[in-house]
């Protein structure tokens, strides 16, 4: 079936382990945010998420980093952090082994990619998963683009793998969701935690919504470092859900800084007509 | 100089209850198998969270071995921050990219604000990015 949804959410660990901490209205627009795109999410019918992320060194290192990975298998569990810290009880979240499988093969007709039978899900997955399936009852298909360790994966091939993404998931009998997670512009678990460059998320958001591929691809990293911090890498996951919904225009639903979450916080979806 | 193999030690840590149950048994020990120099070694197990910033410990995988040793956040984004100020820049790593000096002379260097978010509320600056 054709896709039957493109979005993206924030991910920070913040959002639900200090929720504590931050300005109570600015939580809860935000958590009113994501229950929306929960809800238009189900209201899509899906029988699959595809949660596209940028892990954070829970299942991949620099042994044997993949520039893409998905994952194949029937559940995942998480947090791999300690639940705690992240506000998020332990969880098995469902898969689909064969949907993986189908969804993989046709991606490495054009994308070179790695696939998991095994994925402890973080924060990058858990927390849009704590929003977006709170009951963690719709199967998941985990992708993650390496936005942490250099080499980073390039964003034109980022673009690309979301065009293999929307030709996979077009090709299968399924209904697939598909949400990508992380940054904006953030200095993450670093001493500048909580700095925002909200002039340049809001750029960036502009070009994420026309869908103009010439501006998403228009960033070098050591820029994106100088003005969006590492945390920056991740619009990576953003530029993937750009390229599955090549041809579509967006809007952006939610946007606010919110300093002790250490991101300015969005949701946004595409229009798939 | 083995950023490789501290951040490695500090992976397998992170996500293996066996390796945390080592390294709370005894710390030295835990580390046999890892290429680390004694600076390194100091740094794990004393832990010195900001030499470890220093030597380029990634933050993704640092906050995690802070919060395993109950340090709260505001407190481990401190050690960072004196981490810097007692041991200079950052070495190498991600954040060494464009050379990192600290809170105050990264963000002159951005041009931005240097307040930011000190764990103990919303007292964060969002930059206009000017
Ligand atoms: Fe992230």
């Amino acid at each position: 079936m054709p896709l039957v949804y493109a979005g993206v959410c924030s991910h920070a660990p913040g959002i639900r382990g200090r929720a504590d901490q931050a300005d109570p209205v600015a939580k809860d627009a935000l958590y009113a945010a994501m229950d929306d795109q929960r809800a238009a999410i189900a209201a899509t019918n899906p029988d699959a998420l595809i949660v596209i992320a940028a892990e954070h060194f829970a299942n991949f290192f620099m042994n044997n980093m993949p520039t893409f990975a998905i994952g194949m298998a029937d559940f995942y569990n998480g947090p791999i952090e300690d639940p705690a810290w992240l506000g998020i009880d332990k969880f098995e979240a469902p898969g689909n082994r064969s949907l993986s499988e189908r969804l993989i093969r046709e991606v490495m007709q054009t994308v070179d990619v790695a696939y998991a039978e095994e994925w402890l899900f973080d924060h990058g997955i858990a927390v849009p998963l704590s929003f977006l399936t709170p009951n963690f009852d719709l199967p998941v298909i985990p992708v993650n683009i390496n936005c942490q360790g250099p080499p980073l994966t390039p964003l034109h091939r980022a673009y690309a793998f979301g065009e293999a993404l929307r030709r996979a998931a077009d090709s299968v009998p399924e209904r697939i969701a598909l949400v990508g997670t992380g940054g904006i512009s953030h200095w993450p678990a670093t001493p500048d935690s909580g700095k925002i460059n909200e002039a340049w998320d809001r750029d960036f958001l502009d070009r994420w919504a026309r869908n103009d591929r010439a501006a998403l691809l228009d960033y070098d990293d050591a820029q994106v470092y100088a003005d969006a911090g590492q945390g920056g890498f991740e619009i990576r996951t953003f530029i993937t859900v750009s390229g599955a919904a090549a041809g579509s225009t967006g809007t952006v639903h939610h946007y606010e800084p919110i300093p002790i979450f250490a991101v300015g916080c969005t949701t946004a979806s595409y229009d798939l007509g | 100089m083995s950023l490789y193999y501290v951040q490695k030690f500090l992976y397998e840590l992170n996500r293996s209850p066996a390796v945390q149950q080592a390294y709370t048994a005894d710390r030295h020990a835990s580390l046999e198998g890892f290429t680390l120099s004694d600076e390194e070694i100091a740094a794990l197990t004393e832990p010195d969270i900001g030499k470890l910033f220093h030597l380029g410990v990634n933050g993704q995988i640092l906050m995690h071995f802070a919060a395993f040793h109950q340090i709260e956040w505001a407190d481990y984004l401190q050690r960072m921050r004196d981490g810097i100020d007692a041991y200079g820049p950052v070495r190498e790593g991600v954040y060494a990219m464009t050379g990192y000096e600290g809170v105050d002379a990264h963000a002159a260097t951005l041009g931005q604000e240097s307040r930011v978010a000190d764990g103990a509320g919303n007292a964060g600056t969002s930059t206009n990015g000017s």
